[in-house]
């Protein structure tokens, strides 16, 4: 989230698309109905009616997989309005604050020019060659004057400027190709674009909720840009009740990100190292990004304070300069090998894998492709997973239809503690970061993961320093010393970091070194564990001097406690707020108040010579409309999913061009599975089921997997409500629960009747309630550009059990 | 003739209706007791903790009497629920140790084998580092096919994280990326 | 002092159903596995009120000129001023508290049921103590008034209201609530919602759950103009102030077959039961 869960209630219009609130973050509508109150518009986009849209204002209805040309529908509109009403628009934000008014390289080409594709791909239209579905970006680049700053026509006019471009792209898409393309209803569309574009006034602010709804497609990476691009034109980015929010579906899913356990980054977003990086210079030089521009604070120029200071926490005194830090204890990937989830698989799968340790996660129920991914267990050597209960990962030997004997795989199944039996930190999508405590004992031999951890790695030093081993310093070096039995505090500490020549904690991240004089685990959270204390256990319910919600002394929120991003981009040149209702800064008296400012520089009018451009984490200062650095286009086109019901109505190329397939023999056609299907949870459950599944409580009021369908599908199937029913695609097939209900209705689409069916995916074969798993269904093909499963748009056929 | 309670109240109805207003006309409350409650027999909350399911990080109060969860419900101070919690919230409890469910050993699983086998922590921290060191030793890259020292390895892969701690992610990805760890994944991507 | 009361506004409500599992909660209600359940298309369960569901939300989808709306409605004990559960309750177990809901001694409840089959929105429960006799004990919400979990001596709001994430409960003095609930009701008038209503504020002599519904009551599954049923009245006006020798043949002929009725509907309602 830019900004965080209180911050909802300043909206003047909530856009929910990709997600369902009330279903999956139910405390999200203390703030929703609150901004309903003071006047603020509830917008709910999703292919069926949900407990979100009952509470809605508008409700439109959206086939999976169209969000591009739903939201590249209202940037037209948007863009249309802004050159006809320019005074119900934040032009000032618009030309200052977005690359806008940049000028890209003249041989640059979009999809109007190129049959769907831009400049420089390396295949033709639906290239089916994996080397060859990519772009060189060659064309897709800012003209630079002779200082190397980006040249800029704030008129706006120019052709090759952003703003042109854009306004070009998103001209193909009007209400009626939106309409045909998506299924929303027109009137409804354009209702929904008159609602939120009334928030790109100066003043007012709109924000996006979404969740797994946009990100789990082969261009969901591409409709969160869609999202940003919007956003930025109606100057909502940095805004109380504005900004991008992603609702994040676990506890400390922010966290776990944060700290990198994805094979592409290391914790704070550092950029993983590859074959390439041969020396640190070498490694630090690719991956810190440069600017001309002295306007541009480009924060991520730090980067290698970040680096040497999380080398210095992991390697301590073994971390010299003369060692680089300990940089080549820690392994390179292969530049442009996929190390993802699905790729994991895929090598599990082929046997590659031999071993595999699982933390509190159930992939057997959770991963696409669950026939094939729980086969692919079969062939690991050994398996740990800690859990608290038996799951489908940990007794994937146990599952239906498979005789144990002839799975080899050793398992050890580690008792773990729930989050009230141990004590640690949590950071919520917010960024906040909560301290819990611990109120019981767990059951009998039960520890926490940090024990377990702890206690394996000692063993593994004790058996580097005894036997030796290949890299084996990487082990026996590795500071680790958190006492015993194993201190969260200890480790919250060394996250924060040292000044190693005071011994004192840091006090935050501008104060990093890349010299090895400081040391910081993870620098984002420098500054949550400080000399004065525990930042994340305050409690403070002190209002910010404004009143909009930030809290800034209940907890801790990162960076640098800053409570909505990108804050800078919420004043005028002068520092003044463009909503004076719900300001985030104010430049009075020659300093900032309220938020933690998005740098502390003067504003751009106030000091032109001290002052710095507002988007400080991007090079050119500014929110980028046009995404250079995407996989598969600087813009947001509309592809169908890798499966699709219908032809592209907007080009020739079908799909995304650049997504991941790992299976193209898997691919299920309209003709066999003519009926779209999208995977979704309900409130009672979580996730791969785990944690509800086991729980009466839930389990009473949710207790079987089901398939919701619209009354005509059912009508044409001959399934009646409460029937049993078999979904199946190309993976497989599974039985459920037909929930036939109005709020599902067919789409017209192209002029043709689509239908869409949602299913339930919590279940499995473990625990109290048991089910088949919508996953069973579900592609092994990845995003262009996160790699996530497009689980949210497939197809499957439906029939009576 | 069989008669449903539904039909005798109908039914008693039709005879009585003439009753309905006299009944109205007498409010229950003038028979009201007083008001004389017991004291609470157990806690409300006592520890601060935060939601395990979702991100929103809804603050929650666990009372534990005696080594056993007594109650959670909403903490009514934090700003972000103010002692809401949805359903899953609402049944935290049910996650405690009284749930039959939760492990209370570790477990063990041999090649083949039908069943599970209780095992001790001693074991199996050795066990597990020994498959460690093995699988590692046996599979790692030090240098790549052109030369360039890489240090990793590719059999072994590592999983989960969101329903931990950011103190165990932060030792999870610390001591995955010592031992050359480059399949390391969790729930964001999927 | 003064009444209380829970306000439901069925317009904020967003049936997570956190109030269902908070009231079983705080409670006590989780014996066993909970109750056994099937989804029987639809998002709601268990399918009705039990001894250990006391409060449950009901799932309906209406459609009129191709709006689909989904209504969510709170159902539980309603406690109303005119109870015919109190009415009825041959020795007052049942009765009104000081501050105006029905209140409840278990340990006096000789399970007669009558509650149960009085009640003009069915709400009261017998479970089965015994396999050999058809004794029990009713249940029902008691407003978290158990002895030893009384919220709101404790100065606690009920665990339903206390736990509503988008605050559609409200617990309060009942006239302020009446005066809020009719304050809103207008407001959704004036947006369109012609049905709009306020149910419970005249209801059984006005009831201390009240709904405020952009609908009517219909629509939202509530009976339109409640009626305590006339033998309840009979029973508690007149059958226990004279006794039964008192009574015509009429009266004791319908009472008979309403114990014979009732003892093979008991049958058909135990828990597990009910459900194919």
């Amino acid at each position: 989230m830019t900004n965080h869960w209180i911050d909802i209630a300043n909206s003047d219009c909530i856009l929910a698309i990709g997600s369902n609130p009330a279903e999956n973050h139910p405390a999200a509508f203390h703030w929703i109905n609150l901004a309903k109150e003071r006047g603020g518009k509830l917008i709910s986009v999703d292919p069926r009616f949900t407990r979100t849209s009952s509470r809605a204002d508008i409700y439109a209805p959206m086939r999976s997989g169209t969000d591009i040309a739903f939201i590249n529908g209202m940037i037209n509109y948007v863009i249309d309005d802004i050159e006809r009403n320019p005074r119900n628009y934040n032009l000032t934000y618009i030309t200052e604050y977005t690359d806008a008014s940049f000028l890209i390289n003249p041989g640059f080409k979009g999809p109007a020019e190129l049959d769907g594709l831009f400049s420089g791909y390396a295949g033709g239209v639906n290239e089916a060659d994996n080397k060859n579905r990519k772009y060189d970006k060659a064309t897709w680049t800012t003209q630079l004057d002779e200082k190397g700053i980006p040249k800029r026509d704030r008129t706006l006019k120019d052709p090759n400027c952003v703003f042109q471009i854009l306004k070009r792209h998103v001209a193909r898409y009007t209400p009626e190709k939106v309409s045909s393309i998506t299924g929303t209803p027109k009137e409804v569309f354009l209702e929904v674009c008159r609602t939120f574009a009334a928030t790109g006034a100066s003043g007012k602010a709109g924000t996006i909720l979404y969740a797994m709804g946009t990100t789990q497609h082969t261009c969901g990476a591409q409709n969160i840009r869609a999202y940003s691009i919007l956003q930025s034109l109606l100057a909502n980015i940095g805004m109380a009740g504005g900004g991008i929010n992603a609702m994040r579906g676990e506890a400390n899913v922010q966290g776990s990100t944060d700290y990198a356990l994805l094979f592409h980054i290391l914790p704070g977003y550092l950029k993983m190292i590859e074959d390439n990086d041969t020396s640190l210079e070498k490694y630090l030089a690719r991956i810190t990004p440069k600017t001309s521009d002295p306007l541009s604070l480009n924060w991520w120029s730090n980067t290698p304070k970040y680096v040497v200071s999380m080398l210095k926490a992991w390697y301590g005194d073994a971390a010299q300069k003369d060692n680089e830090f300990g940089y080549n204890y820690l392994p390179k990937i292969e530049t442009g090998k996929n190390y993802s989830h699905i790729a994991l698989f895929e090598a599990m799968a082929a046997g590659a894998i031999k071993g595999l340790s699982v933390w509190g996660q159930n992939v057997a129920v959770g991963g696409p492709n669950s026939n094939l991914e729980r086969k692919a267990l079969d062939n690991l050597e050994w398996l740990v997973v800690t859990d608290l209960w038996h799951t489908e990962t940990s007794d994937f030997w146990k599952r239906p239809g498979v005789n144990s004997a002839n799975i080899k795989t050793e398992v050890f199944l580690l008792p773990a503690l729930v989050s009230y039996e141990k004590e640690g930190s949590v950071t919520n999508s917010g960024r906040w970061m909560q301290w819990r405590y611990k109120a019981v004992n767990g059951p009998g031999e039960a520890e926490d993961d940090l024990w377990m951890m702890d206690k394996i790695v000692l063993k593994l030093k004790e058996m580097y320093a005894k036997e030796g081993g290949p890299n084996a310093e990487a082990i026996t070096k590795l500071a680790w010393n958190y006492g015993n039995p194993a201190s969260p505090h200890a480790v919250a500490k060394e996250i924060n970091g040292y000044d190693l020549t005071t011994g004192k904690l840091m006090s935050g991240f501008a104060n990093l070194k890349d010299d090895g004089t400081t040391s910081s685990g993870c620098w984002i959270y420098c500054a949550s564990y400080t000399e004065d204390g525990n930042m994340a256990a305050r409690r403070d319910p002190t209002p910010d001097p404004f009143k909009v919600g930030l809290y800034p002394k209940w907890a801790w929120a990162w960076p640098v406690n800053r409570r909505i991003i990108y804050n800078r981009a919420s004043v005028d040149l002068n520092g003044e707020p463009w909503d004076k209702e719900h300001p985030v800064i104010w430049w009075k008296d020659d300093k900032w108040v309220g938020d933690v400012p998005d740098g502390g520089q003067p504003p751009m009018a106030v000091d032109p010579t001290k002052t710095k451009l507002p988007f400080i984490m991007k090079p050119e200062g500014v929110a980028r409309l046009f995404g250079a650095g995407m996989a598969d286009g600087p813009l947001p086109e509309h592809y169908e999913p890798w499966e699709r019901p219908v032809d592209n109505i907007m080009s020739k190329q079908q799909s995304d061009p650049a997504f991941w397939i790992w299976r193209p023999e898997e691919q299920g056609a309209a003709d066999k599975f003519p009926i779209v299907a999208s995977t979704y949870r309900c409130s009672e459950h979580w996730q791969g089921g785990q944690m509800t599944r086991n729980l009466p409580w839930l389990v009473e009021m949710m207790p079987e997997p089901f398939a919701e369908m619209s009354e005509e599908l059912a009508g044409e199937k001959g399934i009646a409500n409460g029937d049993k029913v078999i979904v199946e695609s190309a993976r497989g097939q599974v039985k459920m629960v037909a929930l036939v209900t109005k709020r599902f209705k067919p789409f017209q689409v192209g002029g043709r009747k689509v239908h869409q069916v949602g299913l339930i995916w919590h279940w499995g074969y473990i625990g109290m309630s048991t089910g088949d798993s919508a996953n069973c269904l579900t592609p092994h093909v990845g995003d262009a550009n996160t790699m996530i499963p497009e689980y949210k748009a497939f197809l499957v056929n439906v029939r009576k059990a | 003739m069989k008669l449903s309670r539904r039909d005798f109240l109908k039914a008693s109805g039709a005879g009585l209706g003439g009753f309905a207003l006299l009944g109205a006309l007498k409010p229950g409350v003038a028979e009201a007791r007083p008001f004389n409650p017991l004291p609470l027999k157990k806690k409300v909350g006592e520890k601060t903790t935060i939601c395990p399911y979702d991100a929103s990080g809804c603050g929650f109060l666990v009372a534990a009497e005696n080594g056993k969860v007594v109650n959670i419900e909403g903490d009514p101070d934090h700003p972000i629920n103010l002692g809401a919690a949805c359903s899953k919230g609402a049944s935290l409890r049910q996650l405690s140790a009284d749930n039959p469910r939760r492990l209370h050993k570790v477990l063990y699983r041999r090649p083949g084998g039908a069943d599970w086998e209780e095992k001790s922590w001693d074991w199996a921290i050795n066990e597990i580092a020994r498959r460690i060191k093995k699988t590692r030793d046996a599979a790692f890259t030090a240098k790549d096919s052109q030369g360039r020292t890489v240090n990793r390895c590719e059999e072994i892969a590592n999983l989960g994280g969101s329903a931990l701690d950011n103190e165990e992610c932060y030792l999870l990805s610390k001591m995955n990326r010592a031992l050359g760890v480059v399949y390391l994944e969790h729930h964001a991507r999927i | 002092m003064a009444d209380k009361a829970i306000l439901f506004d069925a317009t904020r409500c967003t049936a997570c159903r956190g109030c269902q599992a908070a009231c079983k909660q705080w409670n006590e209600n989780d014996e066993g596995e909970g109750e056994k359940t099937t989804n029987f298309g639809s998002y709601e369960n268990p399918k009705d009120l039990s001894p250990k569901t006391w409060l449950k939300m009901e799932f309906r989808e209406t459609e009129r000129a191709g709006k689909v709306r989904w209504l969510f409605t709170r159902r539980a004990c309603m406690h109303c001023t005119n109870a015919a559960c109190v009415k009825v309750c041959p020795n007052g177990s049942l009765y009104h508290n000081e501050l105006g809901f029905v209140a409840y001694n278990k340990d006096t409840c000789t399970g007669c049921g009558y509650c149960h089959d009085f009640c003009p929105f069915q709400v009261p429960r017998l479970a089965r103590t015994s396999d050999l006799t058809t004794q029990g004990k009713m249940d029902k919400c008691v407003f978290c008034s158990s002895p030893g979990l009384d919220r709101i001596a404790a100065g606690l709001e009920p665990a339903c209201v206390k736990t509503c994430p988008p605050d559609a409960l409200e617990f309060g003095d009942r006239d302020k609530l009446v005066a809020e609930g009719r304050k809103r009701v207008t407001t959704l008038r004036t947006k369109g919602f012609g049905n709009a209503y306020l149910y419970g504020d005249k209801e059984l002599g006005g009831l201390h759950v009240m709904y405020v519904l952009d609908d009517s009551p219909q629509a939202y599954g509530l009976i339109k103009d409640p009626q305590i049923p006339a033998a309840a009245i009979a029973w508690h006006d007149i059958l226990k102030p004279v006794g039964w020798a008192a009574v015509g043949l009429t009266v004791v002929g319908l009472g008979l077959n309403y114990v014979i009725a009732r003892e093979a509907k008991m049958t058909h309602d135990l828990p597990g039961k009910k459900e194919k």
